[in-house]
């Protein structure tokens, strides 16, 4: 019962922000007493569900294996065409897919990392249990009930934000939920009960129920709501120009910025994008066009106008991608791949050495590859996230976020500044 | 996090608190096991079914939800979805009644014939008109309507009748149309502006509102029937239990209606290859989603190919093997992802599928195995030999293999198991069934039965221990009101929202049947929400009778739930309606206020 009064305590304050009469000063004051004084730092992580098909997304345009067996769909090799239908050079040896355009400007200001050849070491290929493996953080165990990202905030002396972790959509992600609340929301300007009457019932109804289930979501959610509040009435203007492309994915990116401006106390923020299990008809009759490159349009540009978004404030958050596998370096019968193995993870951030590719390269040589068809792993995709924890989150935790698994500094690849 | 559900009731047990209506130390009540079996087997209870099951027994109703045809099916349903007119149609001649801009293409070349329908003819002449007047001028969208004061102007209608339909309201428009003979009605229809008529919609009877759907040339109705289909089964069939199984064995085998063909293709699927089998062998069911043009398409195998096929003369594409349906067909249709096979039976398994295609998948074709495209080598499934030359019956000899497999068994029982009785059924349980599957050769309705009939369903601890999908708890939402359901298709914004669009589940693996899965802030504000809307009417297309509302809170809430409500919810409304009485609107919020509340999320 100490747990709901504290809760009481808290709302009654927000409770007079929330008729909009209070002073500016209350408002910071309330809050500052909810987020803490100082600002946090805020680790977004990124889902590209249905098992992106990294070798097309960060093309290995040096390795001659690569064109040998991807007669068709593979991202020429950069300026052969003049219509920008080819790979964009980064080192020499791999290539941004063209529709990664927008991305090249961050990797150019090096606030932009790649890792390729990372992922699992679980050799599943199935979409479900690689995602859920992912999102848990415990390759291969079924049993973890809750995710990484839940597991990755920092422990909190007093009182938390209701909205620390945040997963935009109408579920909430494996990867965020967990002990410590974490709230889903599809949209922050409507993240309420419309009619006032009823909100206030349901308030005192979920905040007394002994259902634990019912009852633990509901006082999380009217605590947002409380919290939310105050930044629904204006409506919001990204900064810098930003424009995010239309769809679930970009308005996840745009209400991820707009908390993380608002100062609620943001600290991990999940948002995913679905489309890329490409079976058939993985390009176009160009690399620049058809299904891949449509998803990476739209991938590509959401993160550019996030970055363009924040500002000076990327030097507070860190980005970085993953998807549950790769696909198979051969190119199937059908102009498509099928399920692989190892990928390719981009950080972004203010704090990130960028302008460069982590990881040791396998190869494409037959002997090289996983199980003679898929780019092998030779990053655990746990070091990646890892680093992130314990350099950008700053909790040292590394067997609690990542449990059965020896996670250490000497095994990060270094993409941050110290 | 993972048995909450067992705990909670021994926590207040233990604790001394009320836990109205979810716990019974040994045993249900008669009516607590007529709730339970009223909430796990069907889309939720009505007033009037308890008092209906308590007549005719329980045991009676179970069997006769067991056998759906001996259950006549409810003419307000079969009324409404009379003018459903896809959900009756073959997949082709879907194609051409509502062409997607493909085939309108092809009708305009002359490659297909139009519609002999006057009416639909018409519409697709406009269709033509338009993307003939505006070759690649994607900015210039008016060009396609025809000039609406020419076409007024030479109808057979007085100049006060055209005045009306040229700027009348909608209700003097709507007067007006159906004033002409009805075989005429369309002209009028036809005559107006796109904006106009769709403006009619809200206030039309159901034939002409299918007439305006037309004449707006919307190949969307085939989508629209169908979650309209759907939503009105669940909340009307007499069957249902059928529909439950439906919507289990639709998710379990999911397509995702937006993949390409697909469009047209999930109607039939659900009714022809889904609903017929949903008590029958689980094998009929496996060979039937295996042949239906549907899952083809969805998994890709359609265009997978052995190595030494002999391509028809105008493939010119390289074609090969594809692996998807051959993964999922284990992983997620039969044995379960630990159901224990390789990466190399997936690749056999592909092989043996190879020539299992569709004949113009994007004109509603059908299934057809293409002996030219089919792998004919030796292969290897599981252990069993298959050998060379076998055509088509590879991959009918793998359906078999797998249908008889006892990981199916286990994990078919499981999932059955997950949605119907708990998060976390008991290994009894599901070994109960999984026998039960073997000994009857996979009879689905003897699946069911032991599952009804094992102690473990009956459990008190599993009383109303489930937390409602967005589905459930959104139809329960609409029998538990009795609303009247004119048009449905308001509630496709609200399941999107609630994170579970109909038949756009893009993943194979489906929604998911557990609980927990569905409770976060997003989708209980969603719940709340939609829950307020539907008590206040203001859903387009559904009318509730608010009358019915009246009382004192209590008497209303217990009117929703047909039980009592928890103590602490019946409080909160008391309290908050005490200042609400003024409003004339306390009885419609404590309606909305008790299908929000934690005791109506749970079933």
């Amino acid at each position: 019962m100490l747990f709901s009064r504290r809760i009481f305590l808290r709302n009654s304050a927000l409770a007079m922000v929330g008729v909009g009469s209070a002073p500016l000063w209350l408002e910071r004051a309330a809050f500052a007493d909810d987020a803490p004084h100082r600002r946090k730092k805020t680790l977004v992580a990124i889902f590209q569900r249905g098992a992106a098909d990294g070798l097309n997304i960060v093309v290995p345009h040096g390795e001659a294996r690569y064109y040998d067996l991807r007669p068709t769909i593979s991202v020429p090799r950069p300026s052969v065409s003049a219509t920008g239908d080819c790979a964009i050079d980064l080192d020499g040896f791999f290539g941004l897919h063209p529709a990664l355009a927008p991305l090249k400007p961050l990797w150019d200001r090096k606030e932009l990392a790649i890792v390729h050849a990372a992922g699992s070491p679980d050799p599943t290929r199935s979409h479900f249990d690689a995602q859920d493996y992912m999102e848990s953080g415990t390759p291969g165990m079924k049993a973890t009930p809750d995710g990484w990202l839940n597991r990755a905030l920092p422990p909190e002396s007093d009182k938390p934000s209701p909205v620390r972790a945040v997963s935009l959509g109408p579920v909430l992600a494996r990867t965020v939920t967990g002990a410590n609340s974490a709230v889903a929301l599809q949209n922050v300007n409507n993240f309420a009960v419309r009619d006032p009457a009823a909100s206030k019932v349901l308030q005192a109804m979920y905040g007394a129920t002994h259902d634990q289930i019912l009852g633990g979501t509901g006082r999380e959610t009217f605590e947002a709501v409380a919290l939310l509040k105050s930044i629904q009435d204006a409506p919001y203007q990204p900064a810098g120009g930003a424009v995010y492309p239309r769809g679930r994915f970009g308005d996840s990116m745009r209400q991820i910025a707009q908390l993380i401006k608002a100062d609620v106390g943001v600290e991990v923020a999940f948002a995913d994008i679905a489309g890329w299990d490409h079976h058939v008809n993985e390009t176009g009759q160009k690399a620049s066009t058809g299904q891949l490159a449509n998803r990476l349009g739209e991938f590509g540009s959401a993160l550019a106008a996030f970055y363009g978004d924040l500002g000076d404030r990327m030097s507070d958050v860190l980005v970085v991608t993953m998807s549950e596998f790769g696909r198979t370096v051969k190119e199937n019968g059908n102009r498509g791949t099928d399920h692989g193995h190892a990928n390719v993870m981009f950080v972004m951030g203010g704090s990130v050495k960028g302008g460069r590719i982590y990881g040791k390269w396998p190869g494409l040589a037959a002997h090289q590859l996983y199980e003679q068809r898929d780019l092998a792993v030779t990053t655990d995709f746990r070091d990646v996230l890892g680093e992130a924890v314990y350099t950008h989150l700053g909790n040292r935790s590394l067997t609690t976020v990542f449990p059965k698994y020896e996670g250490s500094p000497e095994k990060f690849r270094g993409y941050l500044k110290a | 996090m993972s048995n909450t559900g067992r705990i909670l009731p021994i926590s207040c047990l233990i604790l001394g608190l009320t836990c109205a209506g979810r716990v019974s130390p040994q045993q249900m009540t008669g009516d607590q096991k007529i709730l339970h079996a009223l909430n796990r087997l069907t889309f939720g209870p009505r007033g009037s079914d308890v008092d209906q099951i308590r007549r005719m027994g329980l045991q009676a109703w179970i069997d006769r939800q067991l056998h759906p045809q001996s259950i006549p099916e409810n003419p307000a349903l079969e009324a409404k979805l009379a003018p459903l007119d896809t959900l009756r149609m073959s997949s082709r001649e879907m194609v051409h009644q509502y062409p997607p801009p493909e085939l309108t293409k092809a009708m305009a070349e002359g490659r297909l014939p139009l519609p002999a329908d006057p009416m639909r003819r018409a519409a697709v002449q406009k269709l033509i008109q338009r993307y003939q007047k505006k070759p690649g001028s994607a900015g210039d969208n008016s060009a396609g309507d025809a000039d609406p004061e020419a076409a007024i102007a030479s109808l057979p209608l007085n100049e006060e009748q055209k005045a009306i339909l040229r700027n009348g309201s909608p209700e003097a428009r709507l007067a007006l149309i159906e004033s002409v003979p009805a075989e005429q009605q369309w002209t009028l229809l036809d005559a107006m502006p796109n904006g106009a008529r769709q403006r009619l919609y809200q206030n039309a009877p159901p034939e002409l509102r299918r007439r305006i759907q037309i004449l707006n040339g919307s190949f969307q109705v085939v989508s629209q029937d169908l979650t309209e289909g759907k939503l009105l089964r669940a909340a009307y069939s007499n069957r249902q239990l059928q529909e439950v199984l439906t919507d289990f064995w639709y998710n379990h085998f999911n397509v995702d209606l937006d993949k390409g063909a697909d469009r047209f293709l999930v109607t039939s699927y659900e009714r022809d290859v889904i609903r017929p089998h949903v008590l029958g062998k689980f094998e009929d069911l496996l060979i039937a989603t295996a042949e239906s043009p549907a899952m083809l398409f969805y998994l890709d195998n359609w265009q997978s190919t052995g190595p030494n096929a002999r391509p028809r003369a105008k493939q010119k594409q390289k074609t090969g093997l594809n692996e998807n349906y051959g993964r999922e067909l284990m992983e997620l249709h039969t044995l379960g992802v630990d159901g224990g096979y390789t990466q190399h039976d997936v690749t056999e398994v592909a092989r043996c599928f190879t020539g299992w295609t569709i004949r113009e998948p994007r004109r509603g074709g059908d299934f057809e195995f293409d002996p030219r495209r089919h792998d004919n080598g030796e292969k290897h499934v599981l252990g069993v030999k298959i050998p060379a030359g076998g055509g088509m019956e590879d991959g009918l000899r793998v359906l078999d293999i797998l249908a008889h497999h006892p990981s199916t068994a286990r994990f078919i029982s499981r999932s059955l198991a997950i949605r119907f009785v708990s998060d976390n059924p008991p290994d009894t349980l599901v070994k109960r069934m999984a026998d039960t599957f073997t000994a009857t050769d996979g009879d689905l309705r003897e699946v069911m039965r032991a599952m009804i009939e094992a102690p473990e369903f009956w459990d008190p601890a599993n009383f109303r221990s489930k937390v409602k999908s967005p589905l459930e708890m959104t139809v329960s939402a609409l029998r538990a009101v009795g609303a009247d359901i004119d048009y449905a298709f308001a509630m496709n914004r609200v399941m999107t929202q609630l994170g579970q669009p109909l038949y756009r589940k893009l993943e194979p693996t489906g929604y998911s049947n557990r609980s927990t899965d569905w409770m976060n802030s997003a989708s209980l504000l969603g719940r709340m929400n939609f829950a307020d809307s539907l008590t206040q009417g203001r859903i387009n297309g559904i009318k509730v009778d608010t009358s019915q509302f009246s009382g004192d809170p209590a008497q209303i809430e217990r009117r929703i739930l047909l039980t009592d409500p928890s103590r602490d919810a019946q409080d909160a409304i008391e309290a908050g309606l005490a200042d609400q009485k003024n409003r004339g609107q306390a009885g419609p919020l404590a309606a909305g206020l008790t299908l929000a509340s934690p005791d109506f999320q749970r079933r």
